[in-house]
């Protein structure tokens, strides 16, 4: 059946025309918001155009006014069919003090996975040194770690200037970029069906196991903890949620004992990743800072003593802050 | 059942309206990140300069700010972008590509972010190979990250309002004068040759003179062979008058 195209152009083009303008001036200026009436006309250009696209399909043979309607409703369809909420404005404060720690407790037990890959992985490289000094060449990729702990902590030690007076920023900068890089490598690598984020977070592991048992049978336990507790307390803990990260995104890929589709499962950590690795993001942010300016510098330029104290401090504001921020408005919820 | 892969993906409507959405290739893609690339090079580049200044308070704080602009221009650059511009960046704007929800809806900022995010995995191990991989192998052209945030790149070429006004003619049409012919006619051309005489026509002007007569005769003697019209009907029109008249016939009834 042929339809009369026309009478039928005839009395639709101008509403397709006005569609188009519409969908321009969307398109072109996305801060632009419509007014209640507008988006009525919206709404009523849409269905329309679609139902235009529905009549030339089945009645006529017209391939250019064919891909003409559909190309406008296909454009009109994502911006009339939102169904999802739309997200919240954004208050800093509370992303951080209530949404951030809320994420990371919904997921715990993806943490305690990651913790426990990470412990596994620094027992094998305690292990891998205590028995055998020469893996140390294998295990540990960073030249500055390889001699012996006891001279390391002599030369140190003998520094009284700032040594690193002019670079500090430069080197600030640089342990946050990179630890950043690392640990969305993490998250991403969740992907591979976890496969990835559990040989990174392993690794990592083996790394801080074999430096830790470097140090302390070398009888520089002090040293390593005032060494690595100012800015490890908040780094070790950053990367551990980028592989809670990873480990959720993979648990949504795998679906064990889930009915809904994969999809859907994606659909449901999204949010909850992004909030996963920002927080992540400001903790290595903070951690480069203090690397930067009190890690890096030792007895007897800053005590030992208050490093170490620094260090317990930070441990206890952040167990505090990921296990207890945001519960009272949780109560207040349920 | 097997799905094969194309290069569109069918979207219904709740209204039951199917309409089918241009998938972008892998090919493409690439251009339009080469295309981002420099932008971000650009952009720090010109950024460098600027924030040289600072080297007049502190070389390390500037060096420190330049390293710190080239790490969030080069992470941020494609999120804000797609999230300003509604699933574009410049490559892609330029190359008229647009990143969309794979259902057809509008784009979350998480999604945004997590595709973004993971272009660590997929560029590995260069030029992004496991992207283009996955690009090649999966059925609506996902990269890793797409396939994680549920996002599809489509490819929007512009379409531009058809001449229609070639259509809307009302000139004096001699095959009328025969409504018996002109309903036999209608009754024996199928949708499809009726498609090929429109398009006949509203292409016309992209032909070459000699192969525009050869393809209008060609058109109009298989015509003739369905239904012949009486020679004081057809004397003195051009073959392309000729089909005008039938186009005419056919499709404004």
């Amino acid at each position: 059946m042929i339809i009369n195209l026309q009478k039928f152009i005839e009395a639709e083009k101008d509403y397709w025309t006005e569609l188009e303008v519409i969908l321009d001036k969307i398109e072109n200026e996305p801060e632009h918001k419509m007014a209640a009436e507008q988006v009525k006309q919206f709404h009523y250009l849409f269905q329309r155009t679609s139902a235009d696209l529905a009549k030339i399909a089945t009645f006529s043979s017209e391939p250019e006014i064919f891909r003409y309607l559909e190309s406008l409703t296909a454009r009109a369809y994502g911006n009339i069919h939102e169904i999802r909420e739309k997200p919240y404005r954004l208050f800093p404060l509370k992303w951080f003090f209530y949404t951030f720690p809320q994420t990371f407790r919904r997921h715990i037990r993806a943490f305690y996975l990651s913790l426990a890959i990470t412990f596994v992985g620094f027992v094998f490289g305690g292990i891998a040194i205590s028995f055998d000094p020469m893996a140390k060449e294998i295990v540990l990729p960073f030249r500055h770690l390889q001699g012996s702990p006891s001279e390391r902590v002599a030369n140190e030690e003998k520094v009284l200037d700032d040594r690193i007076k002019g670079v500090k920023m430069t080197g600030a900068t640089w342990y946050m970029t990179h630890n950043t890089k690392v640990s969305i490598f993490v998250m991403a690598s969740g992907i591979t069906w976890g496969i990835g984020t559990i040989i990174l977070l392993f690794y990592n592991g083996v790394i801080l196991g074999a430096v830790a048992l470097d140090y302390i049978l070398a009888g520089q336990s002090k040293f390593l903890l005032a060494w690595l507790s100012p800015h490890g307390i908040i780094e070790i803990p950053a990367v551990l949620l980028a592989g809670q990260a990873g480990l959720v995104l993979a648990n949504a890929l795998i679906g064990w004992g889930k009915r809904t589709s994969l999809r859907m499962r994606f659909r449901e950590i999204s949010g909850n990743l992004v909030t996963l690795v920002l927080g992540v993001g400001i903790m290595l942010v903070w951690a480069g800072f203090i690397e930067a300016f009190i890690s890096q510098y030792h007895e007897p330029v800053i005590p030992y003593s208050f490093k170490i104290a620094f260090g317990i401090i930070e441990l206890i504001l952040l167990v505090l802050f990921l296990s207890a921020s945001g519960t009272k408005i949780k109560q207040k919820d349920a | 059942m097997h799905e094969e892969k194309t290069n569109t993906l069918l979207i219904k409507t709740p209204e039951g309206i199917i309409f089918s959405m241009l998938l972008a290739g892998p090919l493409t893609r690439f251009l339009a990140w080469g295309i981002d690339l420099a932008c971000i090079f650009v952009v720090s580049s010109i950024l460098g300069i600027l924030l040289g200044i600072f080297g007049l308070i502190s070389l390390d704080f500037s060096r420190a700010l330049t390293v710190l602009a080239y790490f969030f221009i080069s992470i941020s650059y494609s999120i804000v972008t797609e999230w300003y511009w509604r699933g574009q960046t410049i490559g892609k704007r330029l190359l008229r590509l647009r990143v969309m929800d794979v259902q057809g809806l509008r784009l979350q900022f998480s999604q945004i972010m997590i595709r973004n995010l993971m272009r660590f995995v997929d560029s590995l191990p260069a030029f992004y190979f496991i992207g283009g991989a996955a690009c090649l192998i999966s059925k609506r052209a996902q990269r890793l990250g797409d396939f994680a945030a549920n996002t599809i790149v489509i490819r929007n070429p512009k379409i531009v309002e058809p001449a229609l006004n070639q259509l809307l003619a009302g000139k004096y049409n001699s095959l009328r004068e025969y409504p018996h012919l002109c309903a036999r006619l209608r009754q024996n051309v199928t949708p499809k040759e009726a498609g090929i005489a429109l398009q006949s026509l509203l292409r016309r002007n992209e032909l070459e003179p000699l192969a525009r007569v050869e393809l209008f005769e060609k058109i109009t003697s298989h015509f003739r062979s369905i239904v012949e019209f009486p020679d004081e009907a057809t004397y003195g029109i051009t073959d392309e008058q000729y089909i005008r008249n039938l186009v005419d016939i056919l499709f404004n009834s």
